[in-house]
């Protein structure tokens, strides 16, 4: 037996060797890796994309009715802006945070199909696998921005369009749900079934969205809840997003520092579900 | 040498108090057709788990192709291919997306990919189909994919969980012959079945699981001899019955059963040592 150590079939070598000896080799193969992951959703998505639109719902409600009423009695400080300019960025966070959400169920399901468990019998980086899940809520988030751009036209919302801003909002939508994406895939992975995760779910939206400067400032928060809210990724998306959406749109902690913020929530998550992910499987 | 591709040396894995898997060994020949059989929830697809590196053994040691499935998981990895049990490719995604999927997540060049992955669909004759999506496929195509999705990157050992259940005859049969195909290629393919019939026209050799522990194994010739002959012929399903007691059915003589028990250990060190 021993001198069949490590021997491969001919034809494998050369692949494994590409992407084992040096870490470059490996940085590479992580990135590939993540990519091929992402890929399958943009396929998914190219072949039934009604899902989309039917997601329009929801943050139509938000803008259209609870947006447009709130604007009228002017409850809310929302300083220099209206208020249907000041929560069109909340709500598109919003609905990217809802989207991505939704992931955690998503990987329940291909447990149960057993779609997780080929991807972890094959080769492919634990890391890359998360990542790229995280990335494909990324790229499901970004159609959400233009739902949420065509409402702010229909209701006179005054939108930036300089180049800039929108790589910078498109960024930081996908950085959003690639985050909470994995928050979701954490919980899926700890509670493990459907019935579980729906309550929870419901449970940790609605307070990660409520407790942030979405639809309302900080300012204006009992002290206890400016605490939450300042610990609440989903406060810095909105911040990034209010800076960059708006004419005149400014950032309460600086853009660096939100996209800091972020960032580095992202790659926590990431690297906690990368250790939790093989055992959704067992 | 013998060549042996894989290694299993008291393999054990416990859920709390309960032992999926107690103690089993076992080894496989390159080009083997190895069959993990027994009833439901004896331990078949938890071996298989650990096997695929999907599940750390709780004790016990398993080897493929001379990488230890603890230590050298991603070597592992790189050298099986794996069916779960469930049909489980992507019904929204088409047959030549899944294949696709899966030939860059294992690294097959860019110049290859799409001539290996519409020769792998027409080996399976699957090419009609191979642009639709997945979801519109009958139960026996979708197994035919999954099969090509994991041998696409030539594994030297091929894992098939329950391939054949919830088959109709026909798309049985075809499933079993591409195996065959596969095997006589050179690829190991390690089954598990509680269909006793499909075990004993197709495997080289069976490990008859019960309880997580292996009751009895040989080929399947060889275990049918090994019972006493009273007339009628042998099965899989009497040699079954015999290893491992009457317990295919509830028992209501759990001393008689002990005693089965006592017999078989008594016969399979015999075994051993002859």
């Amino acid at each position: 037996m021993s001198q069949e150590q490590g021997v491969l079939p001919a034809g494998l070598d050369n692949r494994a060797a590409g992407y084992q000896t040096s870490l470059l080799g490996g940085i590479a193969n992580f990135f590939t890796k993540t990519l091929v992951i992402a890929e399958l959703e943009v396929r998914k998505l190219r072949h039934d994309y009604t899902e989309l639109f039917t997601r329009a719902a929801q943050p139509a409600l938000w803008m259209l009715v609870f947006g447009e009423v709130f604007t009228r009695v002017r409850a809310i400080p929302t300083g220099k802006f209206r208020y249907i300019d000041f929560m069109a960025p909340g709500i598109l966070a919003q609905s990217v945070l809802f989207i991505a959400i939704f992931y955690g169920i998503a990987i329940i399901w291909e447990r149960d199909l057993g779609i997780v468990h080929k991807f972890l019998a094959s080769p492919t980086p634990r890391t890359a696998l998360v990542l790229g899940k995280a990335l494909s809520a990324g790229i499901r988030a970004v159609s959400q921005a233009v739902i949420i751009y065509a409402l702010s036209l229909l209701l006179g919302v005054r939108l930036s369009w300089s180049p800039l801003s929108i790589l910078g909002i498109i960024i930081v939508i996908v950085i959003g749900a690639a985050l909470f994406s994995t928050f979701s895939l954490i919980i899926a992975c700890i509670v493990k079934t459907r019935e579980r995760f729906m309550g929870i779910g419901q449970v940790l939206t609605m307070p990660l969205f409520l407790a942030s400067n979405a639809i309302y400032p900080i300012s204006i928060m009992p002290e206890w809840l400016k605490v939450i809210a300042h610990v609440n990724p989903l406060t810095y998306e909105v911040d990034a997003l209010r800076a960059m959406m708006l004419v005149g749109g400014t950032s309460l902690y600086g853009i660096p520092f939100d996209f800091a913020a972020l960032i580095l929530s992202m790659i926590i998550l990431v690297a906690i579900a990368a250790k939790l992910y093989p055992t959704v499987a067992r | 040498m013998s060549n042996l591709i894989l290694e299993v040396n008291d393999l054990t894995k416990k859920f709390g108090d309960l032992v999926a898997v107690n103690s089993i060994s076992f080894s496989v020949q390159a080009g083997e057709i190895f069959g993990l059989v027994g009833p439901n929830g004896a331990g078949k697809t938890t071996t298989v788990k650990m096997l695929t590196t999907l599940l750390p053994p709780t004790s016990g040691f398993a080897s493929v192709a001379g990488f230890d499935v603890t230590h050298h998981a991603r070597d592992v990895r790189r050298v099986i291919g794996y069916v779960p049990q469930l049909l489980s490719a992507d019904g929204s995604l088409t047959g030549y997306e899944n294949l696709l999927i899966f030939a860059k997540l294992y690294d097959i060049p860019s110049k290859e990919r799409e001539k290996l992955v519409r020769d792998s669909l027409h080996f399976m004759g699957l090419s009609d189909s191979a642009d639709k999506l997945v979801r519109s496929y009958s139960g026996g195509m979708i197994r035919r994919l999954e099969i090509a999705q994991a041998v696409l990157h030539k594994p030297r050992v091929l894992y098939l969980d329950e391939p054949t259940v919830g088959l109709d005859p026909v798309a049985r049969e075809a499933v079993w012959e591409y195996v065959g195909t596969l095997a006589k290629g050179g690829t190991t393919i390690v089954i598990t079945t509680h269909y006793m019939e499909e075990a004993d026209a197709m495997c080289g050799r069976v490990a008859i699981m019960n309880h997580g522990k292996i009751a009895a194994m040989g080929s399947p010739a060889d275990l049918k001899a090994s019972i006493p002959q009273n007339g009628e012929a042998a099965t899989l399903n009497k040699v079954f019955e015999y290893y491992v007691g009457d317990s295919l059915e509830p028992s209501d003589a759990e001393g008689s059963k002990k005693d089965f028990r006592d017999v078989s250990r008594t016969r399979r060190t015999a075994r051993r040592l002859g």
